[in-house]
Parts: C-alpha cells; sequence; structure tokens
C-alpha cells in the first residue's frame, strides 16, 4: 500500500461485480479479493492495492482521492457512493464481504467503468452556461452574497453520476432529464445573472422528461456526496416554475389539485385527481385514463367517485391559513 | 487520421482556458485528455485566485512584487509583469463567464488574503475555487461545442522539419492508437506530484507533457523547484488550503505555541510556502511536532464561519480524520504540492519548437521562480493558457497546410506492442513507489549533496528495472496497466531533470534548500538552471544554464 499510511492492518473482502467488453459472450461475473489493508484506508484505497498488486485488468476510474474530481462513483453494498470517502472500517469493521458494483443507470464499459455519455449529454440539454442579457461596462456583474452562496450547493456538484446511478425514476424511464442535470438547471435559473430564466423554466416544465418527472423518493439526496440535495433544488424549480405563472402542465395542475383538494376537504380525492391533472376537458387524456380505470373497478380497487370530507377539515383550513400567513 | 488548427493536451484550467480561445479566433480546435475535463486536476486548488483589481486601491507593480519577492528573485521579471497586468482582466472574465465568487458587501468580489502577501486580493469560491473555475470553463467548453478526445492518451509529439505537427494518442477507451495531425500543439498537462510520495496531487499528476517535451528536445527549467505545501492532513496528505491560514486559523506546536513568530514575526502564519514548510519542519525536527505534524488551530474562527468559509476543509477534516475543527486543531505536516519548474516557454507560452506551445504547471514562463505564492498558480493557468492560443492563432496563419505523412503512428504500434509482449518482470506500482519515495527523501523540504547523489543513485536503479517492468493485462479495452507503464516511463523522465536540476543549482534559493549551502548565492546562481535530454551526452542528459530577467526589481534579502 501507499508507504504514506500507517497503521493497524486489517483484512478486507471486496466481491467486485466484472464485465470484459473483450469476451464476446458479454457475461458478467463475481470476483473476490482477500487483502490486507490499513484501519484508515478507503475502499478506493483497497481497489488501487487490488488493481496494482492483485488483479491488473481490474478497470476503475480514479483520480484525487479526495472527493473533489468525481471520478470514482461506484455502488458500495447497494448505493452510489465515491469509493475515495468510504472508509473500509465504517462499512466492514470486522472484515464484512463488500460488495462492489458499477454504477447504475449507466451503460457498463468494463468492470467498474461506465459511460457517462448519457449523462453529460442530459447537462447539455439544459443550456448549462450563463446567459446574461448585458455585459458591464467596466469590472463584473453586481450581485449580492447571498445570492452567490445560495448557489453554492449546486456548484459543489463535481457530476460524479451517483444521483443518477440510483434514481428510481430512470430506472423505468430514461427520457427524465435526472437531478444532476436539474441541478444544474437551478443554478441558472436561480443566478440574479441570468436572463433566460423563464425560458430555461419553461423549457423544463414540459412533460418531457423534466421536472414534474421527479416522484421525490429521496434517492439522489440521500446518495449524493456532496451535499448537492437535487431533489430540494428540483422542488425549487417547480415552486419557482409556478410562482411564475407556468401552471398549464399535468404536474402544476396535479400539485394544485392536490392543495385544493385538502384545503377544501381535508383529505385527496382520489377519484378527481387524475382527471383534474389531466384537465377536465382534455378528451383525449381522459378516454387513456378509461381504461386502466376500468382495469382497477373490476380488481375493487378503484376510487370512490363519493368523496367525503375529513372530520379534522376545519382544523387543515386553519394549517393551510397560517401557512399562507 | 484526425486534423486540427490548435490541438491543446489536458483539459484542466489552462487547456481550456486556451481552447475558448481558439475557438473565439475562428479556429478548429480540439483538446486530448486522459481524462474528462471535469476530472482534471485544476480541481484540487481551494483558496483562490489572485488579482491586483485597481479599482480597490490595489495595483499590478504591488502583486509583481509580492511574486518576484515569493520567487526568491527568481521569476523572470518581464514574464511577472505580463500576468499581472493582466490578471485583473482574467479574473473579471471568469465572473462574467459565472464563476460564483464570494462578494462582499458593496456586491462586488470579496477577497482573502493569502500567503506572501499583504494585500487582501485572492478572489476565491468558498474552498472550491478551483473546481468552480473548472467547471465553469467546462460550460463554456459546451457551449461553443468545443471537440474533445475523451480518455486519450497522448504518447508521443510529432515533429516534421522541426516543427511540431500534431500528437500520436491512444484512445483507452478502444485500445487504437491513432494520428491527430495539428498546425500547433498546447501542451497543458499539468504538474507531476507523483513522482513524489506522498503528494497532493492526483493519481493522474504523472508529469506526461513534461516529458513529451523533454524528449522532443525542449528543456526544462529550474525543475527543482518543487513546492512542499505547509498544511497537508495527517496520515492521508490531502491538501488543506492556505485559506484556512488566510481566514485567521494558527499554527501550532506541542507546545501550543504559534511557532511562526520565530521564523517570520511580520507576516507570521502567511509567510510563503517555502518559509512556512521549513518551519515546521524544524519543530518537528526539534521535537516540538506531534506524530510528525504540527497544529492547524481554526477553533477561534468559530464554526459558522469555518462552515461557510472553510467548508471543504471541513469536510475532510471529519471525514478522514474524524476531527471537527470548530472543536480540535487538526494535525498538518509538509507534503509535495506543486512544481515551479517545466518546460521552459517565452511569455508567449512558446517553447523552443515551433508550434509547441506549453501553459499551466506543466510549463515554466518563469513567474513562480524558486517559490509560487498561494493562488498565483489558478491566475497562471489562465493567463498563460489564453496567451499561448492567441499566438499559436497568429502562428499558424503564417505557416502553410501540414504533410499528410503518418510515419509516428507505425512506430508507436511497435513500440507499445513490444511493452505488451515483455515477459512477466517488475511490479510497475512497486518501481514507481520506489522511485516516489526515493524522491521524496532526496529532494524534500531539506536537501544536500548527498541527499540529492542518493535519489541520482535511486533513479540510476529504477531506470534498469523500468525496462523489465511487465503489463500482464493484455486487454484492448480500458487496459490502465498499460497506460500506468507509459506514464511510469513519463515520471522517470521528470525524476531525473529534477535531480539534475537539484544537484546542479550550488546554492538555497526558495524551495531549494541545501542544509550544506544554505545562503542564497546570487552572485553565481541567479540563474535558471537548464536539463536538456541529449543522447550524445552521459546519461542522455545535458546542463545549461540561462539569465534570469531583471526589469526593476533589484534582489534583495528575502525577509518575512
Amino acid at each position: 500500500m501507499e508507504a504514506s499510511r500507517k497503521g493497524i492492518l486489517m483484512k478486507v473482502n471486496l466481491k467486485v461485480k466484472r464485465f470484459d467488453p473483450d469476451d464476446s459472450s458479454g457475461k458478467t461475473w463475481w470476483q473476490e479479493y482477500n487483502i490486507d489493508t490499513h484501519q484508515d484506508s478507503t475502499v478506493l484505497d483497497a481497489l488501487i492495492h487490488v488493481r496494482e498488486y492483485e488483479d491488473t485488468s481490474l478497470a476503475l476510474r480514479c483520480a484525487c482521492r479526495a472527493s473533489i474530481c468525481g471520478s470514482c462513483g461506484m455502488k458500495v453494498n447497494g448505493s452510489a457512493k465515491l469509493v475515495c470517502k468510504t472508509r473500509v472500517v465504517e462499512i466492514a469493521p470486522n472484515g464484512e464481504s463488500i460488495v462492489i458494483e458499477p454504477m447504475g443507470n449507466h451503460p457498463v464499459i468494463k468492470d467498474l467503468v461506465v459511460s457517462l455519455d448519457t449523462f453529460f449529454n442530459q447537462i447539455k440539454r439544459v443550456n448549462p452556461y450563463l446567459q446574461p442579457d448585458h455585459v458591464p461596462q467596466t469590472g463584473e456583474y453586481i450581485a449580492s452574497n447571498e445570492s452567490m452562496e445560495n448557489l453554492l450547493t449546486a456548484m459543489n456538484c463535481i457530476m460524479c453520476g451517483c444521483c443518477v446511478s440510483d434514481c428510481t425514476v430512470l430506472e423505468v424511464d430514461d427520457n427524465f432529464i435526472g437531478p444532476a442535470a436539474l441541478a444544474k438547471a437551478w443554478r441558472f435559473v436561480d443566478d440574479p445573472r441570468d436572463s433566460k430564466r423563464i425560458e430555461r423554466l419553461k423549457d423544463l416544465n414540459d412533460e418531457d422528461g423534466g421536472f414534474w418527472d421527479c416522484t421525490r423518493c429521496m434517492q439522489c439526496v440521500e446518495v449524493c456526496p456532496k451535499g448537492v440535495d437535487p431533489m430540494g433544488r428540483i422542488m425549487e424549480l417547480r415552486d419557482i416554475a409556478l410562482n411564475n405563472g407556468l401552471t398549464n402542465t399535468y404536474g402544476a395542475k396535479h400539485a394544485s389539485a392536490v392543495s385544493n383538494h385538502i384545503e377544501h376537504s381535508g383529505r385527496i380525492d382520489e377519484f378527481r385527481l387524475p382527471l383534474e391533472s389531466k384537465g377536465i376537458f382534455n378528451i383525449k387524456e381522459i378516454i387513456k385514463l378509461m381504461l386502466p380505470g376500468l382495469r382497477f373497478a373490476l380488481r375493487k380497487r378503484a376510487p370512490s367517485p363519493l368523496h367525503f370530507k375529513n372530520p379534522n377539515q376545519k382544523f387543515v383550513k386553519t394549517l393551510f391559513k397560517k401557512v399562507e400567513k | 487520421m484526425f486534423e486540427h488548427d490548435i490541438l491543446i493536451i489536458g483539459a484542466g484550467l489552462a487547456g481550456l482556458r486556451a481552447a475558448v480561445e481558439g475557438v473565439r479566433n475562428g479556429m478548429d480546435v480540439a483538446v486530448v485528455s486522459k481524462v474528462h475535463p471535469v476530472r482534471s486536476h485544476s480541481n484540487a486548488a481551494q483558496g483562490g485566485i489572485n488579482a491586483p483589481l485597481t479599482d480597490r486601491g490595489d495595483d499590478w507593480e504591488s502583486h509583481a512584487y509580492d511574486t518576484i519577492k515569493g520567487s526568491d528573485f527568481l521569476a523572470d521579471q518581464d514574464a511577472v509583469e505580463v500576468m499581472s497586468r493582466e490578471a485583473g482582466e482574467a479574473v473579471i472574465e471568469l465572473e462574467r463567464m459565472g464563476v460564483i465568487f464570494t462578494r462582499g458587501e458593496d456586491g462586488k468580489l470579496g477577497s482573502r488574503r493569502f500567503g506572501g502577501q499583504k494585500v487582501a486580493r485572492t478572489f476565491f469560491v468558498g474552498t472550491i475555487t478551483g473546481s468552480a473555475l473548472l467547471h465553469v470553463l467546462y460550460e463554456q467548453s459546451l457551449k461553443l461545442g468545443l471537440n474533445v478526445y475523451e480518455e486519450w492518451f497522448v504518447t508521443k509529439l510529432i515533429l516534421e522539419d522541426g516543427m511540431c505537427k500534431g500528437v500520436i494518442a491512444y484512445d483507452i477507451k478502444s485500445g487504437e492508437l491513432h494520428t491527430i495531425k495539428a498546425k500547433a500543439v498546447i501542451m497543458a498537462t499539468g504538474g507531476n506530484g507523483r513522482v513524489f510520495e506522498p503528494s497532493t496531487q492526483s493519481l493522474i499528476c504523472t508529469g506526461d507533457g513534461i516529458a513529451l517535451a523533454y524528449k522532443a528536445g525542449v528543456p526544462l527549467m529550474d525543475m527543482e523547484m518543487v513546492q512542499y505545501h505547509p498544511t497537508t492532513l495527517a496520515r492521508t496528505g490531502i491538501l488543506m488550503s492556505e485559506a484556512a491560514r488566510g481566514e485567521g486559523a494558527y499554527l501550532l506546536n506541542s507546545n501550543g505555541e504559534r511557532f511562526m513568530g520565530k521564523y517570520a514575526p511580520d507576516y507570521m502564519e502567511l509567510a510563503s510556502r517555502d518559509v512556512v514548510s521549513r518551519s515546521e519542519q524544524t519543530e518537528i525536527d526539534e521535537g516540538r511536532g506531534i506524530d510528525g505534524n504540527v497544529l492547524l488551530d481554526a477553533r477561534h474562527l468559530g464554526r459558522d464561519y469555518i462552515e461557510k468559509r472553510l467548508g471543504y476543509l471541513q469536510e475532510v477534516s471529519l471525514e478522514f480524520l474524524g476531527i471537527d475543527m470548530a472543536e480540535k486543531p487538526v494535525p498538518v505536516r509538509p507534503g509535495m504540492h506543486y512544481i515551479m519548474g517545466g518546460i521552459k516557454t517565452d511569455v508567449n507560452g512558446l517553447t523552443e519548437i515551433p508550434g509547441l506551445y506549453a501553459a499551466g504547471e506543466c510549463a515554466n514562463v518563469s513567474v513562480h521562480g524558486a517559490n509560487r505564492l498561494g493562488a498565483n498558480s489558478l491566475l497562471d493557468t489562465v493567463v498563460f493558457g489564453r496567451r499561448s492560443a492567441e499566438n499559436a492563432v497568429k502562428y499558424i496563419k503564417s505557416i502553410g497546410p501540414n504533410s499528410k505523412s503518418e510515419n509516428d503512428l507505425k512506430f508507436e504500434q511497435e513500440r507499445l506492442q513490444s511493452i505488451l509482449d515483455r515477459p512477466k518482470g517488475e511490479n510497475i506500482a512497486k518501481v514507481r513507489e520506489d522511485m516516489a519515495v526515493g524522491m521524496t527523501k532526496g529532494i524534500g523540504v531539506w536537501r544536500d549533496q548527498q541527499s540529492i547523489e542518493g535519489a541520482l543513485e535511486n533513479i540510476k536503479n529504477i531506470k534498469n528495472r523500468l525496462r523489465d517492468v511487465s503489463v500482464e493485462n493484455k486487454g484492448t479495452s480500458y487496459n490502465t496497466n498499460l497506460i500506468f507503464a507509459l506514464e511510469l516511463e513519463f515520471m522517470v523522465d521528470n525524476a531525473e531533470a529534477i535531480i539534475h536540476g537539484a544537484i546542479t543549482r550550488k546554492e538555497s534559493r526558495g524551495a531549494h534548500f541545501r542544509t550544506d549551502m544554505p545562503d542564497r548565492d546570487d552572485k553565481n546562481w541567479l540563474k535558471h538552471t537548464l536539463v536538456f535530454h541529449d543522447v550524445n551526452h552521459e546519461n542522455n542528459v545535458r546542463i545549461e544554464t540561462a539569465p534570469v530577467t531583471i526589469t526593476k526589481w533589484k534582489p534583495v534579502e528575502r525577509v518575512y
């Protein structure tokens, strides 16, 4: 191991998912490595040791070893992590097996190396550069420190791809632009120097993989190694869109219907919700809803067309008033 | 075969800034990088970027003098003048591109103080300045539709009639070698930290460009000038930015004393880096360290301030050592961080080969001389990245079309195959580690004739072992084993040049501190060392010296 690291030796068992594009069979397999490592080693240190001394064919990406370059995202025991900041002793204190796989939702090139082409293409989709409407005559743009510090959360993004790896929407809908690209978009929408705020929101507000596709599962928040909180950024995009009158989308209508129902009856009217989300006069979409609706009805799973108020509705209403204040 | 007007090797700050300039001038520009641009080591710069902004009472002469004094008068003063004069515009341009610099009350850029300077002229984004700059330049490259050969590794420069005409590069994903022809090549490959162990530098910093230029016949200048950063995290060697001291953190010894008072009473913790590193090492060597470290104490700054202004430092301190900076001081020690030496260029980035330019850490203009000031490296990358492209554009307009020859490709294919065909022999990682440990031992914070000769003996031994290094993995896709073998060859060239620089300079100046010759000797050594690769000389090395350009600042004793 590195000469700089001294300390007590401990045993590590790594179980690594392998794939070799040179092998035409396309098979994947699990390979175990048992090594001794120092107690303060990271999972990356252990993998580097394997690559250097045990199995030179093992492919992985890594560079800075200090959680700033974003190269070493992979799945460790089922969730995406930067292995350079994951210490062995914390996840396998007694020599338990550490299961390492390539990140999810990214095509695998070899072993733990994935293609991020789609990832970066999604970033490109949000026009990820400042678009001011003027250049100052002299010096910098004037902006408050708060407005710049506010963007620091999103600027902390190092594009490691962990959020996309574990995004549950992307597992079923690869058209979703994804948490990283939306966090990047938010960084420009909330930048006082940018002049394309509304255009950016309009682009991401449509139904085609935009910010209404997020199901708020929190996975991206959990796995982000840099505290970017992509889901928080997505929710802010929604708020900003609604506050700017961008309400003519299924997502916006859904959000406003939920809020309306709860405010006026204390609970969601599950029969009316899909109809209102699509728009009551949107005949084409309503017809599309009828088939699954009938199927639910046959299984006695359909929501009742009769809607009853929550007995505590008055209390809910006062809550709404308080929040509004 | 691929063809472009300008080909840039490396996609860090210098490379991307050069690329933006080339595209703006209507050139067909491409970048070759062994990693995706946002993985580049520019990311790791934390504290900030220097600029003397005149609208807040600063002036270029003041910055230039601090830089020259920091360099221990080895920097070329005409080059420093260029950098200091262009700094303001360069930083304002970055802001206008979208960098979210920290602001003052008036909404203008706010600054902090950095080492070796009395003026607070370091502009910053928390403790992620390098990353914030790199990502913004990457954004600009997307806006311009820049062509990037991503995860391609350059193995050789193409020279035709003494001019640089492109490169041979290996596509890591497919395992194929290609010719990329260009009318001008800009080297922006960064540093060579992996030549040492430990180092704050990324695993990718293997001095590729420095070695490529060296082998092509370009002299390397002042390679003995290796910067040891005063504050790298105990055990891990991770960088703890100078921003900590810039914001007011103390350095303490085992007695709890702010020991810098003894060594630099005026500047204290913010003396220049070589001075602070030597002071720390003295404390440690004289028994006032704690397990080979001193302490970086930021407790008095308060939790809120630490988290806002030093966020990344708190993050790594907590994650790697479990220490909360608001509660406890952090153990730190000097660690190899930067190479002031590099490919000799003029103020336009031009090397001694027409068509070959260099910028950023791999180049030596020279603006850092014997010791670089903190926050001058980011400035160096954008100023000289831009200038090298600007001048490459002028050069291209003066020359005719390229030839279509592809002679070097076959030669390189055979060379790579011969490496793959070697029988099982030495392990690459082991050879690298033995080289790097030997370098740190011989060319450390302190050095003397004996230690430097020890490093030389070591590198001779390493060179012998290099021939027996084997590549066990024979695969075509993502054969990082083969890449490491090629990088190791580059690193050995770097190491050799560093040692020859060190053995040549018979004095102490800046980072090159010889305990057997502790004084600066302006009479004999106010000059640059040049190391040439030359097969007609012993060890294939030829040494020359070159004068230092002095314009208006006469060398004086350096006191902080």
